[in-house]
């Protein structure tokens, strides 16, 4: 890494944790129900949604009716972003006149954005009209991304609170995030955006005339060549923060109009992080306990930062097999890269984007040298708990929290408790659910995938890195990630629909078990500390969080990373 | 059950008109407002003709213009409505045969007086990528002359004055916008 790299990564990382405190304490009133700065502006309009959409605001749910209020209004926008799909010939903003979706894969992107996935078998720019754009994915992007934090802000009340059955109103946890927390980011980074280049306009595609005529491959003349255009800054904004990551264009945030400077490529890589990392500060807020935050920040930092700086030194080796290649200036591996970004904007975009669940690239991952590019898969099959999707990471990294306190329970044979809360048989049990569902759901897809014709005709590179492509299509569908080795061609109806099932599974088979966790803990009363209670506020407790999780996700994915990546390196290195 | 239903589609309803309607509308109005040039693709006119974006490449062919990185897009190379990379990964021989394919032309036009520059002759994520880095310019800078009949060290003082610099001196990599460089070179005389 060159000084400019680190100076990067040491503003990068300032700007991360200084931005991410007092948004998480902010976040933390708006989930308490507190008047916040924005109160005088939204209020009347949040009072507004919730009279319009008949909801009462004042009375709080069970853990039953919360999951089922959250299952019924993501399962309405999934069919809604399918309906748009399959209609929009017919419906207006589609100056391009671009056809219906087929059905396969517009249930493929209905399931994709309404679980915060936002996997694209698709193109944007040759599918989607701008009305389905903006009706049906910006829409999910937001309300998908509301619905994580909202479940959150229900598991984290579980300890906050004692001996009810209240973990808090579905609705009302939706529509503050929403309206104090992703709209006012989105509009003051959407226009930060625009000023750098980011395309935000309803106008059709641009014609125009090139200084050399442009041929297509048969050598014909190409009389209109046209730029893709659109209303790219408003939906690019949230999908960088609401851990979303649905590029408007085909080539996300690589394409030059949708990340067109190194200022636009910074601030949208740190909008990945801001908020998964503001609300560990906001678990610490509402549980009383800031240090018990400041814990769950720097376990999640570490294994970012060893991840960053395993893919930045894996990848600023340089592709030895260039060596082949007479008279080239050196090795770098700028394939599937931008220059304005060079090798260490890729490498921090890639890790930020796979620990994080976000899923949007500004490299093609599928081009990264094999160790590179196994980080931000390994990154994806920890379970997207390090920082993770918005809300779904932090929950996922609680419940991994639950299980260490379990395991060092089992050592000295004593009742775990985490914050008060005595960790029981019920609790176990669903946690065991929620960190086993996601890697069978990636394993099993990827055994069935590798067993079918049709699972191979979709491959762009073959032997080792075939596989890798296939483990990475399982491994981000499996855990709500959506980023891809994009060389595999996933708009087929199998890999639509087996990808389609992995999402569908990981986000809300995950979600409910979640609940019923914040269910059963919120009904019990808060134990004081005891001699016997494990401390969960110290460093101690930071080195066993990360090995746990380090541990699961390795022991779990080694078999299969060593027949991905792993061969493939050795090959790369003996090769040459 | 009923009542969450509805509840559930007037809430889709609400904010979808939020932020579907209101939210991008708002946003396009300040941004055509405030940054018109920008939001609508950085357009570059030259005759009263749209000739191009400023933030996208394009492809070059001829001696006297500074070339582009190679281009996987769909249809034909650049293909701004039809954005893609390559995708081939490390280890696999079409990339390397590609690559070897190109240093071979450029070895033809330059002569192999100088070592070539890795991002020439690997294609770009977006296959839109409108910058070259500054070596690979000033590695074209005495092909680019000749062609011209130029003295060489006026190709190179123009490549200097289009570098652009890391941003605010901190991020990203140095870079050579080549349409810009070229259409520079075509205003020489």
């Amino acid at each position: 890494m060159s000084s400019a790299d680190i100076t990067q990564l040491l503003i990068y990382v300032i700007a991360l944790t200084f931005l991410s405190f007092p948004l998480g304490l902010y976040m933390a009133d708006v989930y308490d129900g507190k008047t916040t700065i924005l109160a005088r502006l939204i209020g009347p309009f949040e009072k507004l949604t919730y009279r319009l959409s008949a909801v009462d605001s004042s009375t709080d749910m069970n853990w039953k009716q919360y999951a089922v209020s959250m299952l019924l209004f993501n399962t309405i926008g999934l069919i809604a972003v399918y309906a748009l799909q399959r209609l929009q010939p017919f419906l207006p903003l589609n100056p391009q006149g671009l056809a219906a979706v087929s059905p396969d894969s517009a249930l493929n992107t209905a399931i994709s954005f309404a679980s915060n996935t936002n996997w694209q078998g698709y193109s944007g720019e040759q599918t989607l009209s701008y009305l389905t754009q903006m009706l049906g994915l910006t829409v999910q992007n937001f309300v998908s991304a509301a619905t994580g934090m909202a479940v959150l802000a229900s598991f984290i009340r579980a300890f906050a609170r004692q001996s009810t059955d209240k973990i808090g109103n579905f609705w009302v946890d939706l529509v503050r995030t929403v309206f104090y927390i992703l709209l006012p980011l989105s509009i003051v980074l959407a226009l930060a955006l625009v000023s750098q280049g980011t395309v935000q306009t309803f106008n059709s595609y641009a014609q125009y005339s090139p200084i050399e005529a442009v041929k297509d491959s048969n050598g014909a003349a190409v009389s209109a060549p046209l730029i893709a255009l659109g209303p790219a800054a408003s939906q690019v904004a949230i999908k960088q923060l609401g851990t979303n990551g649905g590029g408007f264009f085909n080539v996300n945030s690589s394409h030059p109009l949708e990340n067109p400077t190194p200022l636009s490529n910074f601030l949208e890589a740190l909008s990945i992080l801001i908020i998964p990392a503001g609300l560990c500060w906001t678990f610490g807020k509402m549980v009383g306990q800031i240090r018990q935050g400041a814990v769950i920040y720097v376990s999640m930092f570490v294994i970012f930062l060893a991840g960053l700086l395993i893919c930045t030194l894996s990848e600023s080796a340089g592709n030895p097999l260039f060596h082949q290649i007479a008279n080239l200036a050196n090795i770098s591996n700028m394939e599937g890269k931008e220059v304005r970004f060079g090798i260490f904007n890729s490498t921090l975009w890639a890790t930020a984007t796979t620990v994080a669940s976000n899923g949007s690239v500004n490299s093609m991952h599928d081009s990264l040298l094999p160790m590179a590019g196994m980080i931000p898969m390994l990154m994806i099959q920890l379970g997207e708990v390090v920082f993770g999707g918005v809300g779904s990471g932090l929950y996922g990294m609680l419940v991994f929290a639950l299980i260490t306190v379990f395991i060092a329970g089992l050592m000295v044979g004593r009742t775990p408790e985490y914050l008060g809360k005595k960790i029981e048989a019920y609790e176990v049990k669903m946690a065991s659910l929620i960190i086993l569902i996601p890697p069978s759901i990636v394993l099993v897809g990827t055994a069935i995938a590798v067993s079918l014709e049709c699972g191979l005709s979709s491959l762009c590179n073959h032997g080792a890195h075939g596989f890798s492509e296939i483990l990475y299509a399982f491994s981000s569908a499996g855990n709500n990630n959506g980023s891809a080795f994009a060389g595999l061609n996933a708009n087929t109806p199998f890999y639509n629909v087996a990808l389609g099932i992995a999402m569908w599974y990981a986000r809300f088979w995950l979600a409910v078990p979640a609940l019923a966790i914040a269910g059963s803990l919120v009904a019990k009363k808060t134990v004081p500390k005891g001699a016997g209670t494990l401390p969960t506020d110290t460093g101690l407790f930071v080195v066993l969080l990360i090995s746990v999780v380090i541990i699961f996700g390795a022991l779990t994915f080694f078999p299969a990373l060593a027949l991905g990546p792993i061969v493939e390196q050795l090959q790369m290195v003996f090769k040459k | 059950m009923a009542k969450i239903t509805l509840q559930s589609l007037l809430m889709l309803l609400v904010m979808t008109v939020v932020t579907g309607l209101l939210y991008p509308l708002v946003i396009t109005l300040v941004a055509q407002t405030v940054f018109p040039k920008q939001a609508n693709g950085s357009l570059i006119m030259v005759n009263g003709k749209v000739i191009g974006s400023a933030l996208l490449g394009q492809k070059f062919s001829q001696d006297k213009y500074f070339y582009t990185r190679p281009s996987s897009t769909g249809s034909y190379p650049y293909n701004a409505a039809g954005s893609g990379g390559s995708n081939l990964g490390p280890t696999n021989e079409d990339l390397i045969k590609q690559m070897k394919e190109r240093a071979d032309n450029f070895e033809k036009t330059n002569h192999g007086n100088s070592k070539i520059p890795t991002d020439l002759i690997t294609s770009s994520a977006s296959g839109l990528d409108p910058h070259i880095s500054v070596a690979a310019a000033r590695y074209q800078a005495q092909r680019v002359a000749s062609a011209r009949r130029l003295n060489v060290e006026i190709v190179r003082n123009l490549v200097d004055k289009e570098t652009e610099q890391r941003q605010w001196l901190i991020f990203g990599e140095p870079r050579v916008n080549v349409l810009k460089l070229n259409l520079a070179l075509d205003e020489l005389r």
